[in-house]
């Protein structure tokens, strides 16, 4: 059924339709609609769930990874300093295999107070194991929360979905909620790797000396390799229920382009107008959307931008000492390419600043006539 | 000095609601440090995230805003560092109850010298109504649409068990003995609780049907007595304001001079 939804509701839809059983969170705006949502299915029996309201975030990613241990699925939802606090917690849900999955809305970190968009928050978590999805509008936010869950069960690794503060979370659109049946059809009940049981005892948490960390370290490495290759399957079975699908990356107009430009979430929406704006007066440009950030999808990424002339990343977030991260990760994933393309980096959009059209037009225009590229990128819509 | 001049105009209007008991809290405040006679310079606030901590945005003493239920930690590395300052610290139940809860109990174990007020409106006002550790067995809110079945705490009696050497409890009704209290509290040497019981019409207000802020104030009136009264003896669900506990107890900052003093002797 089409209904008109914000994209925070488009979270909690997909998380009721997944017959989620056991949520837990920590109130924090803008991640407060989705669970407040949830709680209310829980309570008015819309949901056979049970939604646990705790005192921090920690405990929230703590409650969940017990529910989880106990072999049911389980959901929660954070932002900003609340995934900063959680951060200890991601690295176990992930050494514990525990397919929890997670709706992070993109905020930025304070000092500084800022409840608005940047992707810094996330990005900062990319070391803990967690698979990370990023949304472009809101059904994307459902469809990949629904497929957050076939890909954390077939795997055995958590998944973050990540939306953008406001521009996502908080804009309304019209979403193609599909019903019940369909739903159960694309994903089975869970069928648990590790589970809490009377029967099989187990013992969760021990020490790992030098001689198996290692091994373990490793297997995780293992599951995410599959990753990729799991999410392009997961399409096949989407696609002929829903009739819709989704890439790692997605490529547009990227065939014939001279400069490529690469970004994640809602700005990409802004750039695909913006690029057939400039393909209207003959520039030759292309958008590739990063979908998937964790697992990195390297390969992929050299196949579509290995032989184009430059690249041009927009990150909404920063390391500082370093560069915008997204660039950073695309020059690490191209270094070992023959000829790779030059690399420019730009800065926008941080703490809720709007990534508008003429930004990225001006974006386009600096790589197209810059000879090289500097290092630590462009503060694009810095104010003077 | 004038009240207005311990406030940053420029921060204002402030954020809070019409009838947010928040405000109240601010003016008594700022009547008992104006009463106590202290310079701004001498006054460290410190205070989290919620509606309640944006109060330290609107003085104009040293002002930390920092993390959500990390006020008292940061307050403490503020106090061991420059003891003579004195510090203020003004928290929502939230953060200084849920997410704040473990820095609370061991600051006040530790007896540090540091006013912590808990602006206690029973919800999270500043996320939009969800439910906090204060809100109590049967409230509503945006997270428990079909009654809250989690119990809530006495914050003075947790205060006191944990160590605590001043603990006073008083509402936004009552602003004169706010501002009386605010004055005993910050004059203690000692880690001092004032629970300040306030208003959010907005949020804690709607979900309970509780009527206007004014009706909440006059709930405030109704459903509190001073401590040991005859009233309680009669009516045991009456809510005791007034100072439970002021005792001399040593304090920490001057008992970890003592310390190095005893461990350089001879030296
Ligand atoms: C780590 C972290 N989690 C969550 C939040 C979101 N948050 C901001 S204020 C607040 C609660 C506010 O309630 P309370 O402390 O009772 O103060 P009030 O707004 O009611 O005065 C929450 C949950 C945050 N800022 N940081
Ligand atoms: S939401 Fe509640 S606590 Fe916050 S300013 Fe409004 S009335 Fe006050």
């Amino acid at each position: 059924m089409r209904e008109v939804l914000e994209g925070s509701h488009a979270v909690s839809e997909a998380v009721r339709l997944a017959k989620v059983q056991v949520m837990s969170a920590y109130p924090i705006t803008p991640q407060t609609h989705i669970v407040e949502a949830l709680s209310e299915f829980c309570e008015d029996g819309t949901m056979d769930a049970r939604f646990i309201c705790v005192e921090s975030e920690h405990s929230a990613m703590a409650a969940v990874v017990g529910a989880s241990t106990c072999g049911v699925r389980t959901f929660t939802a954070t932002s900003s300093h609340g995934l900063a606090l959680m951060h200890e917690m991601l690295h176990w849900a992930s050494a514990a295999r525990l397919p929890i999955v997670m709706a992070e809305v993109n905020r930025a970190l304070g000092p500084g107070w800022n409840i608005w968009m940047d992707q810094t928050d996330s990005l900062a978590q990319r070391d803990t194991g967690w698979i990370q999805l990023y949304c472009e509008n809101g059904q994307d936010v459902l469809d990949t929360t629904l497929q957050a869950f076939r890909l954390a069960e077939m795997v055995n690794l958590p998944v973050m979905v990540v939306l953008d503060a406001f521009f996502l979370s908080h804009t309304y659109e019209d979403i193609d909620v599909p019903d019940q049946k369909a739903v159960d059809r694309f994903l089975p009940p869970l069928s648990p790797r590790i589970q809490l049981s009377t029967q099989n005892p187990c013992a969760i948490g021990q020490m790992s000396p030098p001689a198996f960390y290692t091994e373990n370290r490793h297997s995780i490495q293992a599951a995410m390799e599959q990753v990729q290759g799991r999410f392009e399957n997961i399409q096949e079975e989407f696609e002929p229920v829903f009739g819709r699908k989704y890439a790692p990356l997605e490529a547009i107009e990227c065939e014939d382009a001279d400069v490529i430009m690469v970004m994640a979430g809602t700005a990409a929406s802004t750039c695909r107008e913006v690029i057939s704006d400039l393909r209207s007066q003959g520039e030759k440009v292309g958008l590739l959307k990063l979908k998937m950030f964790r697992p990195f999808p390297t390969m992929l990424i050299r196949k579509i931008l290995g032989d184009t002339q430059k690249v041009a990343v927009v990150d909404r977030n920063f390391s500082f000492g370093v560069s915008g991260i997204f660039a950073q990760e695309i020059k690490a994933a191209l270094c070992n390419h023959d000829n790779h393309p030059p690399v420019f980096g730009y800065i926008a959009g941080l703490g809720g600043r709007d990534v508008t059209p003429d930004i990225l037009k001006q974006v386009y225009h600096m790589t197209k006539t810059a000879s090289f590229p500097k290092e630590d990128g462009v503060w694009i819509d810095l104010n003077n | 000095m004038a009240v207005k001049d311990y406030i940053r105009q420029r921060f204002f209007p402030h954020i809070w609601c019409p009838g947010c008991g928040h405000g109240i809290v601010l003016n008594a405040l700022l009547r008992a440090i104006d009463q106590l006679g202290m310079s701004k310079n001498e006054i460290v606030m410190v205070s989290g995230i919620g509606c309640s901590s944006r109060i330290s945005g609107y003085v104009d003493f040293h002002t930390l805003h920092t993390l959500h239920g990390r006020a008292l930690a940061f307050a403490t590395g503020v106090k061991m560092s420059m003891p003579e300052l004195n510090v203020i610290v003004p928290m929502g139940d939230g953060d200084a109850l849920a997410i704040g809860g473990n820095h609370f109990i061991h600051a006040a174990r530790r007896n540090i010298a540091m006013t912590a007020i808990i602006m206690n409106n029973r919800i999270y006002g500043m996320t939009g109504g969800q439910y906090s550790p204060l809100s109590g067995y049967g409230t509503r809110a945006t997270t428990a649409p079909y009654l809250n079945i989690d119990h809530d705490f006495d914050i003075a009696e947790m205060a006191m068990a944990a160590g605590a050497s001043f603990v006073a409890r008083t509402t936004t009704y009552h602003v004169r003995q706010m501002a009386d209290i605010l004055k005993e509290a910050i004059l203690h040497e000692g880690f001092s609780v004032v629970e300040i019981l306030s208003q959010c019409p907005t949020y804690f207000g709607r979900k309970n049907k509780m009527g206007s802020a004014a009706d909440m104030m006059e709930m405030f009136k109704k459903n509190t007595t001073p401590i040991g009264s005859e009233a309680k003896k009669e009516n045991p669900d009456l809510i005791e304001r007034g100072i439970f506990v002021q005792k001399d107890v040593p304090e920490y900052c001057s008992e970890y001079d003592k310390l190095i003093e005893n461990a350089m002797k001879g030296q």
